[in-house]
C-alpha cells in the first residue's frame, strides 16, 4: 500500500498565491496603519479573530476526535494543519497589543480613575495581568498543538504507545481550551466595552470557532477530494459527517446567542442592556437580523438536508457562506462599540453610538491575515501525509458508510 | 353442494443463511431475478441490505419535520394565546407579545412534536405493534435474533411460484429453505 499520501502538487501554487495575497493585504494594512490608525486596529482585531477561530476550533476538534473517534477522523490532518498555524497567530497578535490604547479604554489610567466600576475591575483589567494571560493562552495553545503533532508523528512511525497518551492530552487539553478561549473572549472582545459582562460570551465565541473550523475543513477537503490521493478515499459519508457536525455547531451558536439575548431581555438591567441597545439601533439591527437569518435559519434549514450534506460541491457553498457570515458576526461583536469616526470608544466620548459603517481596512485586514494564514496552513498541510494512516480507528473510518 | 377444499396457501418461502454477506448477496440476486415482495431478517443492522432489497428512502425524516413544525407552531400559538389574549399580564412594562420569552417553549414543543412524530411515524410505517407474524412459526427463525440471517420471498410477489422460487432459493446455497405458513 502506498503510504505517502502526499498533498497534490498544486499545493505549492496555492501557497504562493496565498502569500502574495497576504503581502498585498499587509501593504494595504501598513498604509492604513500610517493614515488611519484607529480603524486599522479595530479591523485587524476582527479579521484576526476569524482566523484564530479556525485554528483554535480545529485544535479543539482534533482533541474531540482523539477522544470520541468516529469516521470524521479521515479529516484529522486538515484539522492538525490548521492548529499548527497557532505560532503565526501569536505573531499576528502583536498589532493588537500595539493598539491596546485604542481598543481598550481600561488601559487609560485617567479614564479608570474617573470611573468607579472600572476602578473595581482594575484587579483583573490591567495591562500586566492582561499580557500575562495572553501569554498563558498562546503558550498553552501552541504547546498542546505542538505535542499533539509530535505524538501524531510517532504514531505514523508505528509507535502505538502514543495512542493512549494522545487521548489523555486531549482530555486535559479540551478543559484548558474551554477556559482559555472563554477568558480570551472576555479579554480581547468583551473588555472593549469594560462595563458590560455576560457569562455566556465565551461559549458563543467557542461555538463560532466550531463553525469556522468545520466550514474551513469542508472547503479544503472538498478541494482535496477532487485530486489524488484523497479522491479515492473520501466518500459522501465523510462529508455527511462534517455536514452534521456543522449543523450541530450552527445550532449551538444560535442556542448560546439566543440564551444570552433572552436573559438580558428578561432581566432588563442597566448594566447589561447597552450591549444590545447598541446592536439593535442605528442600522445595526439590520445586521443583527441578517445574522439571525443567514448564520442560523438558512444554514440550519439547508444543512437539514441529507442530500446536500452528501454532495461535496453543494456542501462547500454552505461552508463558504458560513465563513463569510462568521466574519460579519465577529464584526458585529466588535465594531458597534466604536464610533463611526473610529476615533475611540463611545465610552470615552460620552454615550453617543455610531451608525453602521464599513471601512476599506475591514477588507484589507482579512486579506492580509487570511493570506498569511493560508500560506502557513498550506505549508503545514504539505509537510505531513494527508491521511493519519496509523490511526487505530482509520480502517473503520474509511469503510464507514455513514451514520456517526 | 360440493365442498371445495381450499388450496393451502403460503405466506412465502424463507431461506436461512449463516453470514450477513451471504444474506446481502442472496437479496441482491433475488432482486436481479425480479423479486420485489421480500424481506430480510437479521440480528444485527446491515446497512448494505437497504440497497440490496431495493428499499426506497424512508419517510420518517419527513414525518419528523412535519411534526416538529406543527409542534413549534402549536407551542408559539399557545404562548401567544395565553399571554396576549386570554390572560394578558403586565410584566415589568414589557409588551404582552414578548416573543423572546416564547422561544424556549416553542423550542421544547418543536422537539416534542418532532420526537413524537418520529416515534409514532416509525411504528406506523413498520405496522407496529405486531404481536404475530407468519415467520414466527418457522422453527429455525428463533435464531434470527441470535446468529442466523433470513431472506423471505413473499407469495404476494407476482413472480412467486412455490416450485421455481424454492428452486431459486436453493441455488443460493442456504442452510435451509422453509415454507412459511400464512
Amino acid at each position: 500500500m502506498d503510504r505517502t499520501y502526499a498533498a497534490p502538487a498544486d499545493i505549492d501554487a496555492r501557497r504562493s498565491r496565498a502569500f502574495t495575497a497576504g503581502a498585498v493585504g499587509l501593504v494595504a494594512c501598513a498604509i492604513g496603519f500610517a493614515t488611519d490608525r484607529d480603524h486599522f486596529f479595530r479591523a485587524w482585531l476582527i479579521a484576526y479573530l476569524l482566523f484564530l477561530g479556525i485554528a483554535l476550533g480545529s485544535m479543539a476538534l482534533v482533541m474531540i476526535q482523539h477522544l470520541s473517534g468516529g469516521a470524521w477522523g479521515v479529516f484529522r490532518r486538515i484539522f492538525e494543519a490548521s492548529s499548527r498555524t497557532l505560532p503565526l497567530m501569536a505573531v499576528l497578535f502583536l498589532p493588537v497589543l500595539l493598539g491596546m490604547g485604542t481598543l481598550y479604554s481600561w488601559t487609560h489610567a485617567d479614564h479608570v480613575q474617573a470611573d468607579e466600576v472600572l476602578r473595581h475591575k482594575a484587579t483583573y483589567l490591567n495591562l500586566g495581568f492582561f499580557l500575562a494571560r495572553t501569554f498563558v493562552y498562546f503558550a498553552g495553545w501552541i504547546l498542546i498543538a505542538w505535542t499533539l503533532t509530535r505524538w501524531s508523528r510517532r504514531q505514523d512511525e508505528g509507535d502505538a504507545s502514543v495512542n493512549r497518551k494522545l487521548q489523555y492530552l486531549s482530555g486535559g487539553g479540551i478543559v484548558f481550551y474551554a477556559f482559555s478561549a472563554t477568558f480570551a473572549a472576555i479579554d480581547w472582545i468583551m473588555s472593549i466595552n469594560p462595563h458590560w459582562f455576560s457569562t455566556l460570551f465565551g461559549f458563543i465565541f467557542i461555538g463560532g470557532q466550531g463553525i469556522s473550523a468545520l466550514a474551513f475543513t469542508i472547503v479544503v477537503s472538498a478541494s482535496l477530494a477532487r485530486r489524488a490521493p484523497m479522491d479515492t478515499l473520501l466518500k459522501p459519508s465523510h462529508f455527511h459527517d462534517l455536514g452534521k457536525l456543522s449543523l450541530a455547531f450552527v445550532m449551538l451558536w444560535a442556542y448560546f446567542n439566543f440564551s444570552q439575548y433572552m436573559l438580558v431581555y428578561a432581566a432588563n438591567l442597566v448594566e447589561e442592556i447597552p450591549y444590545f441597545v447598541a446592536r439593535t439601533s442605528h442600522g445595526w439591527q439590520y445586521i443583527a437580523l441578517f445574522l439571525v437569518i443567514f448564520q442560523f435559519a438558512v444554514p440550519f434549514l439547508l444543512l437539514l438536508s441529507r442530500d446536500l450534506k452528501r454532495t461535496p460541491h453543494r456542501l462547500v457553498v454552505v461552508a463558504l457562506w458560513l465563513l463569510v457570515v462568521r466574519f460579519i458576526d465577529l464584526f458585529m461583536l466588535v465594531a458597534p462599540e466604536f464610533q463611526s469616526t473610529g476615533a475611540n470608544l463611545h465610552l470615552l466620548d460620552g454615550e453617543a453610538e455610531g451608525g453602521v459603517y464599513v471601512h476599506w481596512l475591514d477588507l484589507a485586514a482579512p486579506l492580509a491575515i487570511g493570506g498569511l494564514w493560508l500560506w502557513m496552513f498550506f505549508t503545514q498541510l504539505a509537510q505531513r501525509p494527508l491521511l493519519a494512516f496509523a490511526d487505530p480507528y482509520l480502517r473503520d473510518a474509511l469503510e464507514s458508510t455513514g451514520g456517526h | 353442494m360440493a365442498h371445495v377444499e381450499p388450496v393451502p396457501t403460503l405466506y412465502g418461502l424463507m431461506a436461512e443463511f449463516e453470514t450477513p454477506t451471504a444474506l446481502v448477496s442472496a437479496a441482491t440476486k433475488a432482486r436481479l431475478e425480479g423479486y420485489r415482495h421480500m424481506d430480510a431478517y437479521s440480528p444485527i443492522p446491515i446497512e448494505e441490505l437497504n440497497e440490496a432489497l431495493g428499499l426506497g428512502r424512508t419517510k420518517v425524516p419527513l414525518i419528523t419535520l412535519i411534526g416538529g413544525i406543527l409542534g413549534g407552531i402549536g407551542g408559539y400559538t399557545l404562548e401567544y394565546w395565553s399571554q396576549a389574549i386570554a390572560y394578558p399580564m403586565n410584566v415589568g412594562g414589557r409588551p404582552y407579545h414578548s416573543w423572546p420569552h416564547f422561544i424556549p417553549v416553542t423550542f421544547e414543543t418543536t422537539v416534542l412534536g418532532a420526537a413524537l412524530a418520529c416515534f409514532v411515524g416509525m411504528w406506523m410505517l413498520n405496522k407496529l405493534p405486531m404481536p404475530y407474524h407468519p415467520v414466527f412459526d418457522v422453527e429455525a427463525f428463533t435464531r434470527a435474533s441470535r446468529d442466523r440471517f433470513f431472506l423471505c420471498i413473499e407469495s404476494t410477489d407476482p413472480r412467486f411460484d412455490r416450485h421455481s422460487t424454492s428452486k431459486f432459493l436453493e441455488s443460493l446455497h442456504p442452510v435451509g429453505v422453509s415454507d412459511v405458513a400464512p
